[in-house]
């Protein structure tokens, strides 16, 4: 790494074909530890595929991901997972038969060295119980501690979707439309929430919400058929008059006007 | 917010469910004495080792499995090898000590065949066991040196001089060591649910995909529990060996690995406690039910087919549903409505019964004439007047079935709606 610290989350023209069809083409991407990146684009560009493929849900067809400078692809997503990297899901994507609190304590079992382990007590393990009731203070959903998953509303669903991706410590953390299907108070109330739960963290997310995204972010990539159209801060983002004319369009304008920029 | 969780809250919270169950399981024999209530309770406590290591797959870790006879069958083999072996000198351990054997064996099979049925979940996962439970009673009519052929392998438990008084010759001595496998297998497969490994089960059958996200090999999770279900599965098959001092190939067999399926829902499997209930009904089934009538396995399968469809978590469902109307202090208000459902319930059973036993005795008694006694009564199996009869008692029933059955669902709606808005109170 001739001595230099590695990005955190490093894209080397990665590509993604099913069948005949490429999805992704030839991604080129460098994100800086600690750095908030929103990823948008229109629909079917590619994005959610372009974090299945760094999270290890598929294999690229070629080319490289480096966590932390590490090789991580064609790795199965626990692997990755493992290695520092985590991911929320686009469609929620729990343990519907478990609590709250169970669902918040399996998201740090691994992390905190328990492993397979059948020779201990889930209740006496202190630093996992406390670890997963301040993830359920940080999304706010210690009140229903012991509501099964499945009972929440979809709101706080989304919210435990959170806290489980950001149980394990993970480092380098991609939220997949994290406020999908959020009224606009949640989803205002909502980025406060990841703001501050992903303090310090290297977050990459994907949004449709531009309001959210440029709010959020500290630099923008705008994906359009698989390929990278600009990656930059948000000013120089909307200024772009490639990404104006391939995607934005009168997006921008609103986010403006409703004064989230 | 800051609750205690220490190891010994967690067992003194149980703690009188634990000493009950001691209890029941030191007193039973003394209660029911008769020669078969002893054989019934012994293998009563097999059973609730077999469909609890079996519902560790199906109700915690959703792993519909076909063949886990597989496991208490070989379990049972190695055992009654291992206790033939123990009686010609060759094995120096303890009578007390077979059972293990056939955990070991147990477990040593699940190694080996997990590793292939855990590599996938769900429907493959279920078609592999299927396939493994064919391919291993295959084995045993090829093997005849090990399976013992269709003789099966026997063996004489009463081996050397008396040890404090136990030979385990008589049959409540055998009893009570079943007695201490059963609750140390059940506690020790309860303590299971509260570990790491058990909740992230849970966790894999919930929601593999997910697991993969948070660290966990969902495979490697799968196939360890799958080791520790086959090593209590061994255990039980074991105790089985043996209690019966012969084993034979039907234990690996597809029947009975459909009966450990069928009653640890029955019993209901998403309740640490249902397959417990199954395992007793099963062998009430097997033991007595089946010397009751000769149409057994065609009741069974009803209740089968009307447990899924209406009440998919088992009995025990049905009694933690009966607990939290209680708990809410309306349990009183179904009492009337469940008198009515069993009364109109049981004139319907009569009258399907009645007829099911007619086309039995015709079936299978033809020999003895159309005559046959059914509850007291004598039907003539040919004549129209015991069809019409029974087809009258079976209507009049199911009809009042019926009305009951909608007063009741009526009563019942309120009460768990009146139930959620109290809870929805309580927790704001």
């Amino acid at each position: 790494m001739d001595g230099a610290t590695p990005f955190a989350l490093e894209l080397q023209d990665l590509r993604k074909s099913f069948g005949r069809t490429e999805i992704i083409r030839g991604i080129n991407l460098a994100v800086q530890p600690g750095e908030r990146v929103g990823i948008i684009g229109p629909n079917g560009a590619g994005k959610s595929t372009l974090f299945n493929l760094i999270s290890g849900r598929f294999a690229p067809t070629s080319g490289q991901v480096l966590l932390n400078g590490t090789a991580i692809q064609g790795k199965k997503p626990f692997e990755i997972n493992r290695l520092g990297l985590s991911r929320s899901f686009q469609i929620t994507n729990i343990f519907p038969k478990l609590s709250v609190f169970e669902n918040l304590r399996c998201s740090v079992l691994w992390s905190l060295g328990y492993r397979y382990t059948f020779l201990k007590f889930l209740s006496g393990l202190t630093d996992a119980n406390q670890r997963a009731n301040e993830l359920m203070e940080m999304i706010q959903l210690d009140r229903k501690r012991d509501i099964l998953a499945m009972n929440l509303t979809y709101a706080e669903q989304r919210a435990l979707e959170i806290g489980i991706t950001i149980g394990g410590g993970a480092n380098v953390i991609l939220l997949d439309e994290p406020t999908a299907g959020m009224s606009k108070s949640e989803t205002t109330r909502f980025i406060g929430l990841i703001r501050s739960v992903t303090e310090g963290k290297t977050l990459l997310t994907v949004e449709h919400d531009m309001g959210v995204v440029f709010g959020l972010a500290d630099k923008i990539a705008v994906v359009v058929y698989g390929e990278v159209l600009a990656f930059d801060t948000p000013d120089a983002v909307r200024a772009n008059a490639r990404v104006q004319e391939a995607y934005l369009g009168s997006s921008v304008a609103d986010a403006q006007a409703g004064g989230q920029v | 917010m800051a609750k205690s969780f220490s190891l010994s809250s967690l067992l003194s919270g149980s703690w009188p469910t634990w000493t009950l169950f001691a209890l029941v399981l030191m007193a039973a024999p003394q209660v029911f004495r008769s020669g078969l209530s002893i054989t019934v309770l012994s293998q009563m406590g097999i059973a609730i080792i077999a469909c609890l290591s079996y519902n560790m797959l199906l109700g915690q870790g959703g792993m519909l499995s076909f063949g886990h006879a597989v496991y208490t069958g070989l379990g049972a083999y190695l055992a009654i090898h291992a206790l033939n072996a123990v009686s010609n000198g060759a094995l120096p351990i303890p009578v007390s000590a077979v059972p293990l054997a056939g955990g070991l064996a147990g477990m040593g099979f699940a190694v080996l065949f997990g590793y292939v049925t855990t590599r996938k979940a769900g429907t493959t996962f279920a078609m592999i066991t299927l396939g493994m439970g064919e391919l291993v009673f295959a084995m045993s009519l090829m093997i005849p040196e090990f399976f013992g052929g269709e003789g099966g392998v026997s063996s004489n438990r009463v081996i050397g001089s008396a040890v404090m008084g136990i030979t385990y010759g008589p049959a409540i001595q055998v009893y009570y060591l079943i007695a201490v496998y059963t609750f140390v297998a059940v506690a020790a497969m309860y303590a299971f649910t509260q570990t790491p490994l058990g909740r992230m089960l849970n966790a894999v059958r919930d929601n593999p995909e997910r697991v993969e996200f948070v660290g966990y090999n969902t495979q490697r999770v799968r196939y360890t529990a799958f080791i520790i279900a086959g090593f209590f599965a061994g255990i039980s098959g074991g105790l089985g060996a043996l209690n019966f001092e012969i084993v034979t190939a039907e234990v690996v067999g597809a029947a009975r690995s459909g009966a450990y399926l069928l009653f640890t829902f029955l019993g209901g499997a998403t309740f640490f406690f249902g397959p417990i209930i199954g395992a007793i009904l099963m062998v009430l089934a097997f033991v007595l039910f089946s010397e009751f009538t000769k149409a057994w396995l065609l009741y069974l399968g009803l209740i089968f087919l009307f447990m899924v469809m209406y009440a998919p978590g088992g009995m025990a469902s049905l009694i933690m549903m009966n607990v939290r109307v209680a708990a809410f202090g309306k349990l009183r208000q179904l009492w009337v409505s469940y008198v009515g459902l069993a009364l109109t319930g049981l004139v319907a059973l009569v009258g399907a019964s009645a007829m099911v036993e007619m086309t039995y005795h015709l079936q299978l008694n033809a020999g003895q004439g159309s005559e046959l006694q059914f509850l007291g009564a004598t039907l003539d199996a040919t004549s129209l007047n015991s069809w019409f009869g029974s087809i009258f008692v079976m209507a009049t029933g199911l009809g009042l079935f019926e009305l009951t059955r909608r007063q009741f669902s009526r009563e019942w709606g309120h009460i768990q709606e009146f139930i959620e808005a109290e809870m929805q109170r309580r927790a704001s």
